[in-house]
C-alpha cells in the first residue's frame, strides 16, 4: 500500500508535463501530506534585476503539492482539481536555493478537501510563502 | 500649435516599450506568455504547449500554470501602467530602456485564484484590471478565458507592493 501511494504520487509530480518542466521532485509522501522540491533554475527567474524566482513558479509548486496531499488522503484517494488557492508571499526566495513545499490536507468532506501548505528555501525558519486551498473531493472513487 | 506625432512613431514607441518590459523576464519566455496591445489595453496570451498540461488523462492545463499566467498578467499590467505615464509624458525614452534601468517590478503580497472551468489544451487569454493603485499597495483583478470570453476559466485577485519611485 505504501509503495502504491508513493508510486502514484511520484507519477503525479514527476510524470506530469508541467511538473517535469519545472523540475519538481517528490521528497515525502504520507497519508494526507506531501513534500515537493523545486531546484533553482535560470528560466524560472521572475525578477531579472535580483534573480528571484517568479511567484508563478512557486504557485505551480504549491498547487501541485496541495493536489498530491489531497490525493493521498485516506478518505479520498483519487484525482482532484483545485477549486480555489490563495498564496501569501512572506519574502523573496533566496536566488540559487531549492524551494521545498510541504502540504497537509487537514479536512475532507463528501465534496471538498481543505489544504494548507508552506514553502521554504534552505532557511527553514523563515517561510517564503504559505497557501490555503480547497480542492474537489468525492466524485469518482 | 504642436503637430500631432505620426501614428507609426506613437505605435513604435509603445510597442517597443512593452517588448522591453516583457523581454527582460526569463519566466515569461519559459512559459511562452505574450502580450498584445491596443492603446493602453494589454491582453496576455499563453499559447498552448504540452508542458502546460497538469492532467494528461483529461487533458487539462495545470492549475499552477493558469495561476502563474494570471499573476504574470497582473504584474505586467501594473508595470505597464507605471511605464505608460512616464513614456507618454516623455520622462522615459524607449531608446534608452535597458534591462538594468527598467522600472522595478511590483512584488506580489498575495494572490487568490478561483478555478471556474477546466483549462482545455488550447491557447488561454487574460486581462487584468487595476482596482486601486496607490503609492505602496495595489489591488488587481484578473480574468482568464479560452474560446469564449463570456466563460472565464479562472478569476483572481492579487495584492502587490509597489516599487519605490524616487523623484
Amino acid at each position: 500500500m505504501a509503495v502504491d501511494l508513493e508510486n502514484m504520487a511520484r507519477v503525479f509530480v514527476e510524470g506530469l508535463p508541467h511538473g517535469r518542466a519545472l523540475g519538481m521532485k517528490l521528497s515525502v509522501i504520507e497519508p494526507g501530506a506531501a513534500e515537493i522540491e523545486m531546484p533553482y533554475a535560470e528560466h524560472l527567474i521572475g525578477d531579472p534585476q535580483t534573480g528571484v524566482i517568479a511567484g508563478g513558479a512557486v504557485s505551480a509548486l504549491m498547487d501541485t503539492c496541495c493536489g498530491v496531499a489531497v490525493s493521498s488522503h485516506p478518505d479520498h484517494r483519487s484525482t482532484t482539481a483545485t477549486l480555489n488557492l490563495r498564496i501569501d508571499y512572506m519574502r523573496s526566495a533566496t536566488p540559487g536555493q531549492t524551494i521545498t513545499t510541504r502540504a497537509e490536507c487537514y479536512n475532507v468532506t463528501r465534496s471538498v478537501a481543505f489544504v494548507r501548505a508552506t514553502a521554504y528555501d534552505e532557511d527553514r525558519d523563515r517561510p517564503v510563502a504559505t497557501a490555503t486551498g480547497s480542492f474537489t473531493a468525492g466524485g469518482k472513487k | 500649435m504642436k503637430k500631432p506625432e505620426p501614428v507609426q512613431v506613437v505605435k513604435q514607441r509603445r510597442d517597443s516599450a512593452l517588448r522591453a518590459l516583457v523581454g527582460t523576464v526569463p519566466y515569461l519566455q519559459f512559459m511562452g506568455i505574450e502580450f498584445d496591445r491596443r492603446g493602453d489595453e494589454v491582453t496576455a496570451t499563453m499559447p498552448y504547449k504540452d508542458e502546460l498540461i497538469g492532467n494528461p488523462m483529461l487533458p487539462a492545463l495545470h492549475g499552477g500554470a493558469t495561476a502563474a499566467f494570471m499573476e504574470a498578467t497582473a504584474l505586467m499590467e501594473l508595470s505597464w501602467q507605471m511605464l505608460w505615464s512616464d513614456l507618454e509624458n516623455g520622462k522615459i525614452d524607449v531608446a534608452e530602456l535597458t534591462p538594468d534601468n527598467m522600472p522595478r517590478l511590483p512584488k506580489t503580497i498575495n494572490f487568490t485564484v478561483d478555478y471556474l472551468l477546466s483549462g482545455l489544451p488550447r491557447d488561454a487569454y487574460a486581462r487584468a484590471r487595476v482596482i486601486r493603485s496607490g503609492r505602496r499597495y495595489a489591488t488587481v483583478h484578473v480574468e482568464a478565458w479560452q474560446d469564449n470570453r463570456q466563460k472565464p476559466i479562472a478569476q483572481a485577485v492579487g495584492h502587490f507592493l509597489m516599487p519605490s519611485r524616487d523623484a
